[in-house]
């Protein structure tokens, strides 16, 4: 059996979840190639095959895919797709957007966000929020799958010396266009990818007091994460919302401070190694998940946190 | 300017499901229904675009059993000005329903289709982009923002890093994500004069599109319940913890 990963890369380092989608595949079995389609962007192809488990690796180069644009991506995938039995993507925004139109164009359906692989057509997905996990089989020719990262752990990055095949093929439409993006600056870890990781809910009261989060995220190395109610009350950006909207994460260290536990918060975190719950109101269902809770005003707390860090 | 809005009934948001005890699925017996979030977001931006006079027509459009007609109700009485039931029985997959909605916009002929990014079911993420390729439209899925210019969208997407805005050309597929707006809530007066709103009832044999799942669901569990902890006294006895017991910092 063949199997495609497209990698995920922002054209100058190989992003995480794909050494996790690499894994899967691992599980899955058998050859596996890697297409790493963006501009400029041999540094990744590089790292992309120093990875062992990887047998080659398809190296797209245009500014056509610079930004990864859904519309030529699919179109790339499915001519250079022929032969592979698995296609799979990690299921970040990027794959999210681009593997359901290379489903499409297959004419097979997509099996999204997989957790587990139980053999190479048989897949655990959760749905309903995580709330509940499907046991699903495919029987299309070629299984289309976006792939939670967090449950996966990353294959190691070297060891390996895979095969560059260089693809010439250039699929561009004039349809989409890229205009502009804003990328939060941040010199803290990526959410999905920290090792600790504290979120404010409704209860920080304002955007203002997110600092207060950010003071202890700088001693601890930590990721700054929100609950939905944070976001929809305007306090900060959906980029930092956690939950089964927004990003799913599973660190070693969660802390939600003034976040009740809302069932589409905690289809985000709950597989976290250790949670911590700072919530004044003592009957909070996050206290339900939480290995320590601490029934407390925030405000008082999280500067006395601060101190003894 | 004709927009096309596909929406989903599912289970309230507010509702914890429980697996059935034969893990054939979630029971769903008895439990309160609604228009999926994203899809309420979905008629809403809609709407908007009518109220500022860029959309001529709101088309709304369900498929499944009898039942999702409430909600196609609810989506008229937001503001839509009329609305399409397929009916079926059939469960149809994503891959189905994109076929389903490919063959609606072959005869409606939408300048935009606006749909929601995910239903909180099934947790998928696809329609959308499904219908994209098969109908050839460019897309711009997680929308936080909207504008239609001559014969263009630009729609700004939330993407894990942050925003990216792209510009495409019409028509085009637009999935919502939740800072796009803020939907009202329906009206009396609305829901009554929704009531008498055109709704056109068709099937998928209709369309010519056969409805056929590809991928089986074998089981249904519920996850690994994670129980509660202690509860510390105060944040020395908090850090004391996650130092020497739980070993994390």
């Amino acid at each position: 059996m063949s199997i495609l990963v497209i990698a995920e890369h922002d054209n100058a380092r190989l992003n995480a979840a794909t050494l996790k989608t690499i894994a899967a595949a691992t599980q899955i079995g058998g050859d596996i190639t890697v297409l790493v389609a963006g501009h400029q962007c041999q540094a990744v192809v590089t790292e992309a095959a120093q990875v062992a488990q990887v047998n080659k690796v398809l190296h797209a180069d245009h500014a056509a895919y610079e930004h990864f644009l859904a519309e030529n991506l699919s179109e790339l995938v499915v001519a250079l797709g022929a032969g592979y039995q698995h296609i799979l993507a990690p299921a970040t925004t990027t794959g999210k957007n681009f593997m359901p139109r290379v489903a499409a164009l297959l004419d097979v359906a997509q099996i999204s966000d997989i957790i587990a692989v139980e053999s190479a057509d048989t897949f655990k997905r959760p749905i309903y929020a995580g709330n509940a996990i499907a046991t699903v089989q495919s029987s299309d020719p070629v299984k289309v799958i976006t792939v939670r990262s967090t449950a996966f752990d990353p294959v190691v990055a070297t060891g390996g010396n895979a095969s560059v095949e260089v693809i010439s093929e250039v699929k561009e439409t004039a349809q989409a266009q890229f205009v502009g993006e804003e990328l939060a600056q941040s010199e803290r870890p990526d959410l999905t990818a920290a090792r600790v990781v504290i979120s404010g809910g409704r209860g920080m009261q304002n955007g203002e007091n997110f600092q207060m989060l950010e003071r202890i995220a700088d001693k601890l190395g930590a990721a700054v994460g929100a609950s939905r109610a944070a976001v929809d009350a305007g306090f900060v950006p959906n980029d930092m919302q956690v939950g089964q909207t927004g990003k799913i994460v599973a660190p070693e260290l969660y802390i939600a401070v003034g976040i009740s536990g809302a069932i589409q918060h905690l289809a985000g975190m709950k597989d976290s190694k250790v949670i911590v719950a700072i919530n004044k109101d003592e009957e909070a269902p996050i206290f339900q998940v939480a290995d320590y809770g601490l029934v407390a005003d925030l405000f008082e707390v999280l500067p006395e946190l601060e101190q003894q860090l | 300017m004709k927009v096309l809005v596909a929406v989903k009934r599912v289970i309230d948001y507010n509702v914890k499901v429980r697996v059935k005890a034969d893990q054939s699925d979630v029971d769903l017996a008895n439990v309160k229904m609604a228009l999926n979030p994203f899809c309420e977001i979905a008629v809403e931006e809609a709407v908007r675009l009518k109220e500022k006079g860029i959309a001529s027509e709101v088309v709304v459009v369900s498929i499944g059993p009898k039942t999702v007609q409430e909600q196609l109700r609810t989506a008229l009485a937001l503001g839509a000005d009329r609305a399409i039931h397929v009916e079926t029985d059939d469960m149809p997959d994503s891959l189905a329903v994109a076929k389903l909605l490919q063959a609606v916009v072959a005869n409606e002929q939408p300048q935009l289709v606006i749909l929601g990014k995910q239903a909180i079911d099934s947790d998928n993420n696809q329609t959308g982009q499904m219908l994209g390729a098969l109908t050839g439209m460019p897309q711009g899925t997680f929308a936080s923002k909207v504008s239609v210019e001559e014969g263009v969208v630009k729609v700004t997407r939330e993407v894990d890093g942050g925003l990216q805005t792209v510009q495409l050309q019409l028509p085009a597929i637009v999935t919502t994500d939740l800072r796009l707006n803020e939907p009202r809530y329906a009206s009396l007066p609305n829901i009554m004069k929704a009531k008498k709103k055109p709704l056109d009832v068709t099937t998928p044999a209709d369309l010519g599109v056969t409805v056929a799942r590809t991928v089986k669901v074998l089981k249904v569990e519920a996850p690994a319940e994670r129980s509660a902890g202690v509860k510390v006294a105060d944040v020395a006895e908090l850090v004391e913890k996650l130092k020497n017991e739980a070993k994390v910092l």
